[in-house]
């Protein structure tokens, strides 16, 4: 009873804040919100409403290898077979149908199933990397920040050093030190344990930036001496009290770096060091589709690359509404 | 002819709750030559309304009625470039803050002879020659060296003094000074006071001398303004208002001054708060917090009316007062 | 200022040893170095020799050394993969992804700077919100994907550009250079626009936000009501004081174009670096790895130096005695 009611006040709360106001003011933000509430979903029940299962290879028949999409027969080049500047209808055997959506790939994939299945992949990498990353920084930023003196200094300096870095050029690395240790089969495994720590690993810094930040300046405030005087284990202050105030910019920087996870995993996956074929993203889709691209079927590679665009793009517009809502600065 | 006017000025500022207007029908004349104090407390609308004048509303507060009227001539309806070209060289402006008022990247010389080119036809070396002179009238010592120093090698009352050099430079009818002492040291604040004073007086420069500071206002100004609520409570000559006033917020606000001449166990305050831009009541914006306030008062808002030596925006002096009730 | 120049060198030394150290790890314990250079069968007792005579069995800090005074030199042993000297491998590729990340950063600096002093001044025009959407776009598409949208449209479809290579490239006495001919500049345009296209809504973004920060500032305020003209209030002061904290952002960039530059090259079959240090990864190839990793270390803290010391030159207040103490 107390839950609900507590809920109910929650709800007007959010009803009336101004975040709410905000969102409904953007138009642009409430069709980013829309569109990537839809994917998340479509994507997350993938399983029960892609049309086909691309990866049961009983599910397949090569006949239906290389359809193009079910609107393409209107428009100078987007018949399949070559690039010329066709008016009109294309030949019947090159026309799509609803059966495939958005085409089929060379081994008779539909398309929309495979991009169904590879945006979850996406979403799930995106979002465990964060979430890795997030563990990783906060832990450091509030040890270094509550703890100071030596550790703090030699955690700050690896940070420093690793931001000069780019995050691909890490992740890259940290996979191939990976390849090197592993057998290329086992490694095909783990990929995606691997993709999301080498991710994860190589976006913790802001995040613990960000807390050393607050922690150093909560820690010299009365509140934090009043628990040491009461008792309160150094662990419980950082967890219990200095924690929840760091949390504003934390969230921020999530945001932001959502968007850079799934870049980051779309483009090792393109490269061939992401994700395998055998359980692909939608970088790894793309990189797939990519060999067809001068042979005509170029719907392999846009459709999975413009699904990858909605979403970042879906993302960033989030994020960015979140960030300006969030500021105080901007009231 | 009064040097400026401004008649009924209102402005507006449109916000996600509404429109708010924070300056609503304000108006006050200064004459050449003369020094016109703003005084009211923080929010009152003083510093919005330098800024109305001179048509530096930062978007999207806007001039929504009234007149701005310089030497005979409207300038609150004027064009962008024509209003440039009165700034600086008619109208002169100092801030608050003369640190955060100075570019920090270039030489307080460079500052200077770009003001002094934009509103003359000097050369290089002429303009280079006057500011090193207006520095000197500033009182700034070395001036021609100091031409090439960064503002953050000057102290503050130095910094302010720079400001009021770029402020003067080309000559203008009218200063406007924002609290241009409040963020000085006391013990600087009287100084630069003394400077503008004579500066002003030996050019014939009239100035709009707003602040919080009654002290500064007693000395300095020949006539004085009281805002409250974005509207002018009085309006009258400086001894006037000061010694003898005639609104009873003027008068709340002179009793609650320190002075030696008397002995004070608690400083009198004036219960109540100031209504923000929005909460403002109808009729007369200070009823709520009046002693004498009657029904008039809540059902209309006043008009300036005439008193033996001043104007007041107070009932007391309408001659419908006897009528009211309480 | 002498003593400026001094630490900032000193702090780019300790990074490039740390990164150093790094890549000395991983090439001595991941994988085993000597594996390119034995056969299946040599056996266990040979194996030993011959790491004793390579110097394997020495102490981490001899071995440690010698990696640095190697690696000064250019010596990076040989890859795993095609026995070819290391240090040769990355020079033969380096002319390429550097004068395509040059182009590519040169590209981003003029438009970014352009588009985000335009749109700081006049956020609420429309071709500033037009601007906006495209820089909006330019984040979130990956570099790969704006490369192949590039390829598809130019490339395949309008065959205007072509898609891959270098073109033909100019020998000037060991750098080769496309910079000289007209294929070799034609085989530039798409994989520069694609390379400088995100550092590019990157820099528009900060300029725009610095600039909109610069025009609230009191000076700003101020000078307008001196009278100075739009022209003097925008491009003498508010750009001045906008650009110098975007000089480090900028400086930045181009170390991550160059980093970037492996995707590019990839999407573009450009001969360079990058493309390598992909194929380096995916067979394991460590050598390689290690020697890139150093080598991208190394141009990062060059320009870091490079941008600290322009910032240092442009900014007056960093140049008092007094600020010698202050914390940045």
């Amino acid at each position: 009873m107390a839950a609900r009611t507590a809920l109910g006040r929650l709800f007007g709360r959010v009803r009336q804040s101004d975040l709410l106001w905000s969102f409904r003011s953007s138009k642009t933000t409430m069709v980013a919100g829309v569109v990537v509430g839809v994917m998340f979903l479509a994507s997350f029940l993938a399983p029960w409403i892609a049309p086909q299962d691309p990866y049961d290879p009983a599910s397949l028949s090569l006949s239906d290898a290389m359809k193009p999409p079910v609107f393409s027969d209107r428009g100078f080049w987007l018949c399949p077979g070559g690039y010329e500047l066709r008016e009109g209808a294309c030949a019947e055997e090159a026309k799509g149908s609803w059966q495939f959506p958005l085409g089929t790939d060379d081994q008779g994939r539909d398309l929309l199933s495979t991009i169904l299945y590879g945006t979850r992949l996406s979403l799930v990498v995106g979002f465990a990397s964060i979430a890795l990353a997030m563990v990783l920084g906060i832990g450091l930023g509030l040890l270094s920040g509550y703890a100071g003196g030596a550790l703090d200094a030699f955690l700050m300096r690896v940070a420093d050093v690793q931001l000069t870095i780019p995050a691909i050029l890490i992740a890259l690395t940290l996979d191939g030190i990976v390849r090197g240790i592993v057998s290329t089969q086992r490694h095909e495994e783990i990929a995606l344990f691997v993709i999301v720590f080498s991710i994860g690993l190589s976006l913790w810094v802001q995040f613990a930036r960000t807390v050393r930040g607050s922690v150093m300046v909560e820690r010299t405030k009365d509140y934090v001496a009043a628990a040491r005087i009461i008792g309160v284990s150094s662990g419980g202050i950082m967890l219990r009290h200095i924690l929840p105030n760091t949390l504003g910019p934390v969230f921020v920087i999530s945001t932001i770096n959502l968007a850079v996870a799934i870049i980051t995993e779309a483009t090792l996956s393109f490269l061939g060091v992401g994700l395998p074929p055998t359980q692909p993203s939608l970088g790894t889709l793309i990189r797939v589709g990519n060999d067809y691209l001068f042979s005509g079927e170029w719907w392999i590679t846009v459709m999975p690359g413009i699904a990858l665009a909605v979403l970042i793009l879906g993302v960033n517009l989030l994020g960015d509404w979140l960030r300006d809502a969030l500021n105080p600065k901007l009231r | 002819m009064a040097l400026l006017e401004v008649r009924d000025l209102r402005v507006e500022i449109p916000t996600r709750r509404g429109l708010l207007t924070i300056l609503d029908g304000v108006s006050f004349e200064i004459a050449q030559g003369e020094v016109l104090g703003l005084v009211g407390e923080s929010g009152a609308g003083k510093s919005i309304s330098g800024l109305a004048i001179i048509g530096l509303l930062e978007p999207p507060a806007r001039i929504a009625g009234g007149t701005v009227t310089l030497d005979g001539r409207r300038i609150d309806n004027l064009q962008r470039e024509e209003m440039r070209k009165i700034r600086g060289a008619r109208i002169g402006t100092i801030f608050q803050d003369p640190l955060t008022s100075l570019n920090p990247l270039y030489t307080i010389g460079r500052q200077l002879v770009e003001t002094i080119q934009t509103h003359t036809h000097l050369t290089n070396r002429q303009a280079e020659a006057r500011a090193a002179d207006l520095l000197k009238q500033v009182g700034i010592p070395a001036a021609e060296s100091r031409l090439n120093a960064y503002p953050h090698e000057f102290s503050g009352g130095m910094r302010q003094r720079v400001v009021i050099s770029l402020a003067l430079c080309a000559e203008p009818v009218l200063v406007i000074a924002d609290e241009p002492t409040t963020a000085l040291d006391v013990s600087i604040q009287a100084q630069i006071i003394a400077l503008l004073k004579r500066l002003c007086r030996e050019h014939r420069t009239a100035v709009l001398l707003i602040t919080h500071d009654m002290g500064v206002i007693a000395e300095t100004a020949d006539r004085v303004a009281v805002m409250y609520a974005g509207r002018i409570a009085e309006i009258g000559p400086v001894g006037a208002v000061v010694n003898r006033p005639k609104h009873p917020y003027s008068a709340g606000l002179m009793g609650s001054i320190p002075t030696v001449e008397r002995r004070l166990d608690k400083l009198p305050q004036i219960k109540g708060a100031m209504p923000r831009p929005g909460a403002v009541p109808h009729g007369c914006a200070f009823a709520p917090r009046c002693g004498y306030s009657r029904d008039l008062c809540r059902a209309e808002r006043p008009e300036l009316y005439a008193t033996e030596e001043t104007r007041s925006a107070c009932f007391q002096y309408d001659k419908r007062w006897e009528k009211a009730h309480a | 200022m002498i003593g400026f120049i001094l630490r900032r060198m000193i702090q780019a030394v300790v990074v490039l040893l740390v990164v150093a150290f790094v890549s000395f790890v991983l090439f001595n314990y991941v994988g085993d170095p000597i594996n390119g250079m034995v056969g299946q069968d040599t056996s266990i007792a040979d194996r030993e020799k011959l790491r004793e005579e390579l110097g394997l069995k020495d102490p981490i800090t001899t071995r440690f050394i010698r990696f640095v005074g190697d690696a000064a030199q250019g010596e990076f042993g040989l890859s795993y993969r095609t026995t070819e000297h290391v240090g040769r491998m990355i020079f033969v590729r380096m002319p390429a992804t550097l004068e395509l990340s040059f182009v590519a950063a040169v590209f981003a600096l003029v438009f970014g700077i352009a588009m985000g002093v335009y749109t700081g001044l006049y956020p609420r025009h429309w071709f500033s919100r037009l601007l906006q959407a495209i820089s909006l776009i330019g984040i979130s598409l990956p570099t790969f994907l704006i490369g192949i949208l590039l390829i598809l449209f130019f490339a395949v479809t309008l065959r205007w550009l072509p898609s891959f290579g270098r073109g033909d490239t100019v020998d000037l006495g060991g750098w080769t250079t496309g910079f000289l001919t007209l294929t070799g500049l034609r085989a530039l345009i798409l994989p520069s626009i694609t390379l400088g296209l995100f550092q590019l809504t990157l820099i528009m973004r900060i300029v725009r936000s610095e600039m909109l920060e610069v025009m609230r500032t009191d000076y700003i305020k101020f000078a307008r009501a001196r009278g100075l003209s739009n022209r003097a209030v925008h491009f003498g002061h508010a750009l001045k004081n906008t650009l110098v904290p975007v000089i480090t952002v900028t400086g930045l960039q181009l170390g991550a174009i160059i980093a970037f530059a492996i995707v590019t090259e990839t999407v573009f079959s450009w001969p360079g670096m990058g493309q390598l240090f992909v194929q380096s990864v995916f067979f394991a190839d460590i050598p390689v790895m290690s020697a890139y990793l150093l080598l991208i270390a190394f141009l990062f803290v060059l320009i870091n130096l490079i941008v600290d010391l322009l910032y240092y030159a442009v900014d007056p207040r960093l140049r008092s005695a007094q600020s010698a103490m202050r914390v940045r």
